[in-house]
């Protein structure tokens, strides 16, 4: 009897959610006036005048320079703003994670932090800071900065909480004190994987990044936005395309080296 | 004898311990230990024995009563003296609780701590006269070819004797062990418990061993202590202890535990 009510409702579950899904698409299809079939022919049209327009020629390789100098100051300022958000990270970390933490009010504190700044979108961080220092490069740096820190610290937490638990254990019943328990048994059992943490951050970043810079009107987004909006199709296609060949090097680097310290 | 060596190592007065408010974990026990003993502690899961071993080196605090080692009541201790007090008493685990990233000489250095300033602790830096007792203690345990190893490449009898280096390097006088051979198979289980009995008679090293099997107990203790839903049942040596007294106090689980281990001692 009890189980034959656990499947009912199950199956009653998965029916409700499925018609509320299907109101909640029909509804938004409607009110916006999003033609479906329109949608579907225009991303083919799209694609044929991609292939005509939205190349790079000779002439937009006379701004390479410009955009590899843009391009480098979006990478720059993505490795940087993640690398110092892992070292606060870290710090957060080590006073949230129920492993290590001093006192319950700090631990609190901590997750508190970094739970606040995760759920604040990206794009979120960067309009709000837009306001207090205007487009500038300090701005998309802050921006990464935050949304970094907050992802950074409760991926560290879990990292120490998983790997090091029980390392601490036996570290504290020997009488080692709390630095030496952290520098010789939380840190070396989870820098590898702290470090994979940091490496798929700058990644994303990276990508994020151009999208700040839209923004921001700063680095390698602001070098598309303005061959773009002066019809230099070209050019901001050879943008589009050094984005991708550096995503792609990052990647294999990161993959490289995670493979070398697991 | 002489007032001196009747002294316990260790004494245990009405120790209660609460997780909740509902149910003791631990309900009124009191025991004392004599230096040099070797004794089992035995009974069914969630019956409180890994609480009751980390009562006494105060990784778990107790609500009340008292432990007293060596003549010191620990619940008393600041944190600077509760470091001391954890250097003589060496801890073992069930799943070894080794950095396994790091090498086997390593964590057996990792007992030292303990004695350690925060920053020699903090860097690693350890004596040449501890590197050389760690190599000793090493090779004694026949780890002499896994010395520059990372743990996690090691099997599990390994690994746990290389938790006991780590426990034999801060000289200990007592060594509480909470479970050490439920993760091992029977041969290695055997040749870890009578490591065990050995460095108990040779180092004159107090053991507190936490078992499930009770005819490992029957077999290696002097003495043989039961818990059963946090209050102690049963206490003393094991010729005292017929299978039916066993069972009788902390129900059929006891058989059961027997019957089972039994069959792995004999097919080791
Ligand atoms: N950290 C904790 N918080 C709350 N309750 C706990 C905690 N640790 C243990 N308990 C409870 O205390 C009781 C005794 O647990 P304990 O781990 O000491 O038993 P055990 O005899 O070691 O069991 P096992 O043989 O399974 O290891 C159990 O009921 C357990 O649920
Ligand atoms: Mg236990």
């Amino acid at each position: 009897m009890q189980q034959a009510d656990i499947f009912v409702k199950r199956r009653n579950d998965r029916w409700i959610f499925f018609a509320v899904l299907a109101v909640l698409t029909v509804g938004s299809v409607i009110i916006t006036r999003y033609d479906v079939l329109k949608g579907f022919t225009s991303i083919v049209k799209a694609f044929v005048w991609g292939i005509s327009n939205f190349y790079p020629d000779i002439e937009s390789m006379a701004k390479l320079p410009d955009i590899l100098l843009k391009l480098r100051e979006t990478v720059l300022m993505s490795i940087a703003s993640t690398t110092i958000a892992a070292v606060f990270a870290i710090l957060l970390s080590l006073a949230g994670s129920r492993t290590t933490r001093m006192s319950r009010f700090f631990s609190v504190m901590a997750r508190g932090i970094a739970s606040l700044f995760r759920n604040i979108p990206l794009v979120a961080w960067a309009m709000v800071l837009m306001l207090a220092f205007s487009q500038s490069p300090l701005t998309g740096y802050l921006a990464l900065f935050f949304g970094s820190l907050g992802f950074l610290t409760r991926s560290f937490i879990e990292t120490i909480d998983e790997v090091s638990h029980d390392a601490v254990e036996a570290l504290e019943a020997t009488g080692a004190g709390y630095f030496h328990v952290i520098f010789q048994a939380v840190l070396p059992s989870s820098l590898p994987q702290m470090i994979s943490w940091l490496l798929f951050m700058i990644d994303t970043n990276i990508r994020d990044a151009t999208l700040v810079g839209f923004l921001t009107g700063t680095g390698i987004g602001f070098s598309f936005d303005l061959y773009y909006k002066s019809m230099n199709f070209h050019a901001a296609s050879l943008v589009v395309m050094l984005i991708v060949i550096t995503i792609i090097i990052i990647e294999t680097a990161s993959n490289m080296i995670r493979r070398n310290i697991m | 004898m002489t007032p001196e060596t009747s002294n316990p190592l260790l004494e245990l007065k009405n120790v209660i311990k609460y997780y909740n408010r509902t149910t003791p974990a631990l309900a009124d026990i009191s025991f004392s230990i004599m230096d040099g003993q070797f004794i089992s502690i035995i009974g069914p899961s969630g019956s409180g024995k890994s609480t009751l071993l980390r009562c006494i080196n105060r990784m778990i605090e107790v609500s009340s009563g008292e432990v007293c080692f060596d003549g010191v009541i620990t619940s008393q201790l600041k944190k600077r003296d509760l470091r001391k007090l954890r250097t003589k008493i060496g801890m073992i685990f069930q799943h070894y609780n080794l950095v396994d990233r790091l090498t086997v000489i390593e964590n057996v250095l990792h007992g030292r701590l303990g004695y350690k300033s925060t920053m020699a602790g903090v860097l690693g830096r350890y004596s040449q006269e501890e590197k050389m007792q760690a190599h000793r203690i090493i090779n004694i345990l026949g780890l002499h070819d896994q010395v520059y190893q990372r743990c996690d490449q090691l099997s599990g009898g390994q690994k746990q004797r290389v938790g006991i280096a780590r426990a034999l390097v801060q000289n200990p006088r007592m060594i509480l062990c909470d479970e050490p051979i439920s993760s091992l198979d029977p041969n290695s289980s055997k040749i870890i418990m009578d490591l065990l009995r050995s460095i108990s008679r040779e180092m004159g090293i107090t053991f507190i061993v936490n078992l499930h099997q009770v005819n490992v107990a029957l077999k290696y203790s002097d003495r043989i202590i039961g818990v059963n839903k946090g209050k102690l049942v049963l206490d003393g040596s094991p010729d005292q202890l017929t299978t039916e007294r066993i069972s009788d106090i902390y129900g059929s689980t006891a058989k059961d535990l027997m019957t089972d281990s039994e069959e792995r001692y004999a097919a080791g």
